[in-house]
């Protein structure tokens, strides 16, 4: 928890200031020039609570707080920030919309202003305003945030996901680059396994890992779980080529991917133990950090998912919108806040800040210093771009954040790949479960 | 004159029949019941109300955030036909026997032994109770790190040894995980059943030993017929409560396995708090629970009926 009083704007600023991340005063002129032009003007008195998720990245919090800091100075807005860990966002959150009180401004995960419509502010005029200025959202972005024509959030960034790999051990295989589809892939993971440098990624329970990459193989196959009305349509024979071909894939894993969680493949990959694996962008930055790790972080590089079947990019990437609540009593500081954020002064700076975590969605920032400072980062520059929404071809919303929270697309392949049930009885079971949360 | 001086100032309270409220007043279970009334509004507060609203919220359509509305025992009708539910009883079974048997036997051994004359007694009674003592979840992450598929110390040193050559796929594979959970409760739980069990050796008189020596009866027999009956009681209370905390263990497994590989250690614990919090169907996940409530009643029972048999307490022939 964290309050903005006096005291601690100061020693943020001083801090800022001697780490030389963020130039204090000079954010602070953009931020009263701002104030004066925005088309929002912030209530008398007003006092904003924001819940926001735990960072991965203590820069991208930095900036975040920076602009938190800023923006309060400059409009006299009381900000009172804090963080819960990923799995604590969505239950805070809609605890909240159902007492309608507690929160102002939430900065969740996947479609969460989906889960509760009528509780959110409608943000048209703030989303309007930045589309206009910053050259468009990305159709995945809007989509996550958006009902019919209304904006119900705004999708502040996406977190990627996206092939990291060992070049020496790719090169070895007898592979110049990346494969780009599916049968590629699959070469390139037997030879990897041949030459005793496997690929490996999460067949266990890893919410962001496990759930990121089975997606893309379902997807990718043009299996879905439900479809545009949101009938239930996973038994089809698009899942079952799915299965196969992820079995085909997992036979060439490292031993264990069975029992691996979010962190599981980034130790690997850091210890030497694994050369490809589907991941965020954290075990690049790790290996950065690592004085000791200088050889493993030249040879590291980053490929897009390979694109399936289907023949169009299929990707589960984390969208994290940010919404206001209906029944704040300051909706013009909530909405000046949320504007304020991604103006280009400050989206450069948290961009950065993330180094290459979260992604813009706005395409004016695709030459965002982050991408082009590392090479290497410009591959996570896509994800908003190649995803489709948590919920597939379905409506983004509550019910395909529970088939996602409780694993069911996770638990039908591991099923099938560990040799627990056959196709048809790892299928029969996640269409069981899926037609009871979309019933 | 002297009359008048002598009468009493108020007039003396006629003699009536006692009222209901005079019955009252002077009724000692009245004013037990009032002395009564803080722990039972502490009592309904957190233990009745919690446990009424879980029963209630099995039988709704609850959300995280959101009232449900009555939907009768749809949510028990579902999980009748869910293979994934039915997996966890059985592994609750599996895991609750296995490591209670287990346990009780270490337990046994540990505190028969504790309770011989040996050097530096106090020191090594006290060390028993370390695993105790560790915060679960350390604990659980220590063996998460013991039983990883990569950097395992186990495979690590039978490789060293040339013994294998692959990692042992420990919390990958289902056999393997079930063990590897089984093995991290019962070294978590052994020292509460052998501390207790100590204890009840403790109270055991020395003469009924020095009287069985003197009628020639060999270590066994002095086991068989003086310790066990005695401690009975006891091994009752305690296989209780260590079946209770078993049946309903959730910290080794959310932070091992999280109730994989596929499953297989999903417990019914962790499988309500998947579905109910992170999953966020809360009528789903109390059902769950709800249908932990028969297996713990049952062994509540046995111990119960248990307690008040003389059987169990004072050896067999003796009801």
């Amino acid at each position: 928890m964290q309050d903005f009083t006096r005291r601690t704007l100061l020693q943020g600023g001083t801090a800022l200031a001697a780490a030389g991340a963020l130039t204090g005063p000079a954010l602070l002129d953009f931020a009263k020039a701002w104030a004066q032009a925005a088309p929002w003007k912030p209530e008398k008195g007003a006092k904003l609570t924001v819940m926001r998720w735990k960072r991965f990245v203590p820069a991208e919090d930095d900036a975040f707080n920076a602009m938190v800091a800023a923006f309060k100075t400059a409009t006299g807005v009381e900000m009172n920030v804090f963080s819960e860990s990923f799995e604590d966002v969505q239950p805070k959150a809609s605890v909240a919309a159902n007492t309608g009180s507690g929160l102002d401004v939430v900065w969740g995960l996947h479609t969460l202003p989906q889960l509760f419509p009528t509780q959110v502010l409608q943000m048209n005029d703030v989303a309007d305003y930045l589309g206009k200025k910053y050259g468009g959202w990305t159709d995945a972005a809007a989509i996550t945030c958006k009902q019919g024509n209304n904006w119900l959030g705004i999708p502040v960034a996406t977190i990627g996901g996206y092939m990291t790999y060992r070049k020496s051990a790719v090169e070895k295989a007898g592979f110049n680059e990346f494969p780009k589809d599916f049968p590629g892939f699959l070469e390139l993971c037997k030879a990897l396994k041949k030459n005793n440098t496997p690929a490996g990624m999460a067949l266990g329970h890893a919410s962001g890992d496990a759930n990121g990459w089975l997606h893309w193989m379902l997807w990718g196959h043009g299996a879905y779980t439900v479809d545009k009305s949101d009938k239930v349509i996973i038994n089809s024979p698009e899942t079952l080529k799915a299965l196969e071909y992820t079995k085909a894939l997992t036979d060439t894993f490292i031993p264990g991917v069975a029992s691996w969680n979010d962190g599981s493949n980034n130790k690997a990959f850091l210890s030497g133990e694994l050369y490809c694996t589907a991941n965020g962008i954290s075990i690049y930055v790790a290996a950065k950090d690592d004085p000791t790790k200088k050889e493993l972080t030249e040879d590291t590089y980053h490929a897009l998912y390979p694109v399936g079947p289907i023949g169009k990019p299929t990707e589960l990437q984390l969208t994290v919108p940010i919404l206001a609540f209906k029944f704040t009593k300051y909706p013009n500081a909530a909405k000046a806040f949320i504007a304020f954020m991604l103006e280009k002064e400050n989206y450069d700076k948290w961009l950065t800040g993330a180094r290459g975590y979260l992604t813009h969605t706005l395409n004016a920032y695709d030459n965002s210093p982050v991408w082009t400072a590392d090479p290497k980062n410009q591959v996570f520059s896509q994800a908003s771009k190649r995803a489709l929404p948590a919920s597939g071809i379905g409506t983004p919303g509550e019910k395909a954040a529970t088939a996602i929270a409780d694993f069911l697309v996770v638990d039908m392949f591991a099923n099938y790949c560990t040799g627990r049930e056959d196709a048809k009885g790892a299928i029969a079971i996640a269409e069981r479960q899926l037609k009871r949360i979309y019933r | 004159m002297v009359d008048i001086a002598l009468e009493p100032k108020a007039a003396r309270r006629p003699i009536r029949e006692a009222t209901r409220w005079d019955l009252l007043r002077a009724n000692r279970n009245w004013l037990g019941f009032w002395f009564m009334l803080p722990a039972m509004a502490f009592l309904i507060l957190f233990l009745a109300y919690p446990l009424g609203l879980g029963v209630w919220i099995s039988f709704t359509d609850a959300r995280i955030g959101r009232p449900g509305h009555f939907i009768g025992t749809e949510n028990y009708e579902w999980l009748w036909d869910d293979s994934i539910f039915w997996l966890s009883v059985f592994n609750t079974l599996l895991y609750t026997t296995i490591a209670s048997a287990i346990k009780f036997a270490i337990g046994l051994y540990l505190a028969l032994l504790l309770n011989e004359n040996m050097p530096f007694k106090a020191m090594l009674r006290a060390l028993v109770l370390i695993p105790f003592i560790v915060p679960t979840v350390l604990s659980a992450l220590a063996f998460w790190w013991i039983f990883d598929s990569q950097f395992s110390i186990i495979s690590w040193s039978l490789k060293q040894m040339g013994l294998i050559t692959e990692n042992i796929n420990f919390l990958g594979d289902v056999t393997w995980a079930r063990i590897c959970v089984i093995f991290a409760n019962i070294w978590r739980g052994v020292p509460f059943v052998a501390i207790t069990l100590l204890a009840g050796l403790q109270t055991v008189s020395p003469s009924l030993y020095e009287a069985a020596t003197l009628d020639g009866a060999t270590s066994w027999q002095r086991f068989r017929f003086i310790t066990y009956p005695l401690l009975t009681p006891i091994i009752a209370v305690v296989m209780t409560f260590s079946v209770l905390f078993t049946f309903t263990d959730f910290q080794l497994i959310w932070a091992m396995t999280r109730g994989g590989p596929v499953n297989a250690t999903h417990l019914m614990a962790t499988l309500s708090y998947q579905r109910a919090i992170i999953g966020g169907t809360l009528g789903e996940g109390a059902a769950i629970s709800n249908a932990m409530i028969p297996f713990l009643l049952a062994a509540i029972m046995v111990s119960w009926f248990g307690l008040q048999r003389r059987k169990w307490q004072q050896g067999e022939n003796n009801d």
